[in-house]
């Protein structure tokens, strides 16, 4: 034992022989199920939309600064990069939407078995889908 | 549900001040968890409300915008939005400074300083929207 804390790394196994217990490995060994990788994204996307209420607050505050103010943040919105910006917010937006109600769903106790969870898991990605292509398609043909 | 059993034992473990308290190792009980779930629920039809709203906005001037929010319903609900929106996002936030920023002084800076960004940003939509819509 070179520390205290390796103490509590030995234990006897069956044969009355000390041992060192194993160590459970870190994150970066782990697969990456459907349920951690949504858990993640929650507050990837969380703190993205936090950058998206800037982009928000920008809009607002030039419509009510003046008429070129707003066409300048319209024109912004408008260029590709506005657009990138946009689709990235939608997508957080949505995503973080659906995965949000699904939280709640659990907060109610429901919805823990493996099955389930992994069902719901994957509703939340396909309703995140579904959401933004049907938004950006209903902007696009009536932009 | 936690046992009748456990519940003897579970006010043995704590002090007499912690107990009269009841607001556990947070310090603030379940108040932030519950406001970050009540805003979220207010959040779900507000932002599908907000989607609409700015869909049909796509290529606005300012006079739609000041059309728009000159009715009383979209500036309510804006204005319900905005509220939501920043309280829900300094929930969420704070919880991610608190995992993250080990340090004492500086996690209360952090979250004094989100405080301050979500509350200024939040006025600032609230006098705009107020100075389009009134």
């Amino acid at each position: 034992m070179r520390d205290v804390r390796d103490a509590l790394m030995v234990a006897r196994n069956t044969d009355g022989k000390l041992v060192r217990r194993p160590l459970s490995p870190h994150l970066q060994v782990h697969r990456w199920p459907i349920s951690m990788a949504l858990s993640i994204l929650h507050r990837a996307s969380g703190c993205a939309l936090g950058v998206g209420t800037l982009l928000m607050t920008w809009w607002l505050v030039a419509a009510a600064q003046s008429e070129e103010a707003f066409a300048t943040a319209q024109k912004f919105m408008g260029h590709p990069f506005g657009r990138l910006l946009l689709f990235g917010w939608t997508v957080a937006l949505f995503f973080h939407f659906c995965s949000g109600i699904r939280h709640l769903w659990m907060d109610s106790g429901r919805g823990f078995e493996k099955a389930e969870y992994d069902r719901s898991a994957w509703a939340v990605v396909g309703a995140t889908v579904v959401l933004t292509v049907g938004t950006w398609i209903i902007a696009l043909a009536f932009g | 549900m936690a046992g009748s059993n456990n519940a003897p034992h579970r006010d043995m473990m704590r002090s007499p001040l912690g107990r009269a308290r009841g607001l556990g190792s947070a310090r603030a009980g379940a108040a932030h968890w519950w406001a970050q779930r009540l805003t979220a629920v207010a959040l779900v039809p507000l932002t599908l409300w907000f989607v609409c709203g700015v869909l049909r906005l796509h290529g606005a001037q300012q006079h739609d915008m000041v059309a728009w929010l000159s009715q009383p319903l979209p500036l309510v609900l804006m204005l319900a939005l905005i509220v939501a929106t920043f309280h829900h996002l300094q929930l969420g936030l704070q919880v991610v400074i608190e995992d993250y920023v080990h340090a004492d002084g500086c996690r209360m800076a952090s979250i004094l300083a989100l405080r301050a960004a979500c509350v200024l940003l939040a006025l600032a939509c609230i006098i705009s929207v107020l100075k389009l819509g009134l």
